[in-house]
């Protein structure tokens, strides 16, 4: 291609003018708008209202096209199965995902039995989920993992909140809008989760990695105490994730920790629920309706 | 002369013109987050960014350069990005287009894939730093680098497809 000709607008001021001035406009934007990026600790609440508004814009879209082709994320399995070994690759994994859950299961409830024996005043945290609803979509062109979820302020999801699906931790709720809200999935790099190894109650952070897997990292750097098959739950620590949520398995042990992959994949469960958050608030609330028979303390400790 | 008919070698309509380029990019800016796709990693190429660098690289002088803020924007509220890096990203590739047409006096076909694949690469880490920035450098490039490779090398059929609704956008009635 040519190069163009009218770069330099002759004698006209006016040209000349106009063209000085889009390039101070570019100019000015560019800078102002890479401040706006960098210094967003303030994010401007008509950006957020700008943000929500193209959500609900592009979820009743994401609604039809998921009713029609399904999720996407399920293909490459279907034909991995179809290759390998077809109807019994998939049986056995089907199998083997209701094996991990129910060991999961047992797994976090020894651990609770030992922890009741302990402490006789600790309350059996209510799991009522407070919505449930739908991953629509996600954002796949960027390095934030965040998806939409199909419910928003209508059904009573406010930002916060924990996400859950049947295998385990999705993530939480970073911003609602009418009728979706956006979910900070478990595998983005700037998501922190308190977990616990579900055998033996071993505090750790699982730290996003943005590409699918977590590294866990213990709190005390003695040795590193992880192995292969480990599970791990969420502690309740902190006070936003419930205790006692599934979060991941260890794959690999690492140097400083261990890499686990989340027992949840996003883009494979069906339905999640929003929990609410663990605060102390929402504990005593739900403790008092809650017809325990022995006599209910006042308040745990 | 039949009024109502087409005349022969009438221009296109001005609105087609000039709304043809700014459908595809924010098209292209929306789409990915209407597909049903829950994505683990950045997996798609950023489809708004490759039909913005592809419009100018075919037609330098059409828009005026501050043209990348308002797109920028609208990329940003679709991209999950922190609001502003599309803003600042995109109108500084667009400078950078319309200083290498005065530089490279015949651009061809390897020049405009050269120049779209180096820009997506930097605008693409860039943004990434720009969105982690308490996270591992060096980690979160990583992150990005499937995602960059995949995108130059789809860059020629983006350069076909902008071809495509350019000829679209001038065809006389």
């Amino acid at each position: 291609m040519v190069r163009p000709a009218n770069r330099r607008p002759g004698q006209s001021r006016k040209a000349q003018y106009s063209l000085f001035v889009a390039y101070v406009i570019a100019v000015t934007g560019a800078v102002a708008g890479l401040l706006l990026a960098i210094l967003s600790v303030v994010d401007p609440v008509g950006f957020a209202a700008l943000r929500v508004a193209s959500q609900e814009i592009a979820a009743p879209v994401a609604r039809v096209t998921r009713s029609v082709t399904g999720s996407i994320s399920g293909v490459d399995d279907s034909v991995g199965a179809y290759v390998a070994a077809g109807s019994q690759n998939r049986r056995l994994r089907k199998e083997l995902t209701e094996t991990r859950r129910k060991l999961v299961a047992t797994s976090s409830l020894q651990e609770e039995n030992r922890q009741l024996k302990g402490l006789l005043k600790l309350q059996e945290t209510d799991k009522a989920a407070l919505a449930n609803g739908y991953l629509l979509t996600s954002t796949s062109t960027s390095s934030k993992r965040l998806a939409l979820l199909s419910i928003g302020r209508n059904l009573g999801v406010m930002a916060g909140q924990p996400v859950r699906g049947a295998d385990g931790l999705i993530g939480r709720v970073l911003s609602s809008g009418p009728s979706v809200s956006q979910v900070l999935l478990l595998t983005d790099v700037d998501n922190i989760v308190p977990v616990r190894r579900a055998s033996d109650g071993l505090p750790a952070l699982a730290n996003g990695r943005g590409n699918g897997d977590l590294d866990i990292r213990t709190l005390n750097i003695a040795n590193n105490p992880f192995k292969p098959g480990d599970i791990l739950v969420t502690s309740g620590t902190g006070g936003l994730y419930p205790p006692n949520i599934p979060v991941a398995i260890v794959v690999r042990r690492q140097d400083d920790g261990a890499l686990a992959r989340p027992l949840a994949d996003p883009g494979k469960v069906d339905a999640v629920a929003v929990l609410r958050p663990y605060t102390p608030d929402n504990i005593e609330a739900q403790a008092v309706p809650a017809p325990t028979s022995a006599a209910p303390s006042a308040g745990a400790p | 002369m039949n009024q109502k008919g087409p005349r022969l070698g009438e221009p296109a309509s001005l609105w087609r013109m000039r709304i043809v380029p700014v459908a595809t990019v924010m098209f292209a800016s929306a789409l990915p987050l209407m597909l049903p796709l829950i994505a683990n990693s950045p997996v798609l190429p950023p489809l708004g960014l490759l039909f913005f660098l592809c419009w100018q690289l075919l037609r330098t002088e059409m828009w005026p350069v501050w043209i990348g803020l308002p797109l920028g924007l609208w990329d940003d509220l679709f991209s999950g990005q922190p609001i502003g890096t599309a803003v600042g990203l995109w109108t500084l590739a667009s400078i950078a287009i319309h200083y290498s047409s005065q530089r490279i006096y015949w651009r061809g076909f390897f020049h405009d894939w050269a120049i779209a694949a180096l820009l997506v690469a930097i605008v693409q880490a860039l943004a990434a730093l720009i969105a982690h920035r308490h996270a591992a450098p060096g980690h979160v490039l990583g992150l990005v680098v499937p995602q960059i490779v995949i995108s130059a090398l789809l860059v020629p059929l983006f350069l076909r497809l902008t071809g495509k609704f350019d000829n679209f956008r001038l065809k006389r009635r």
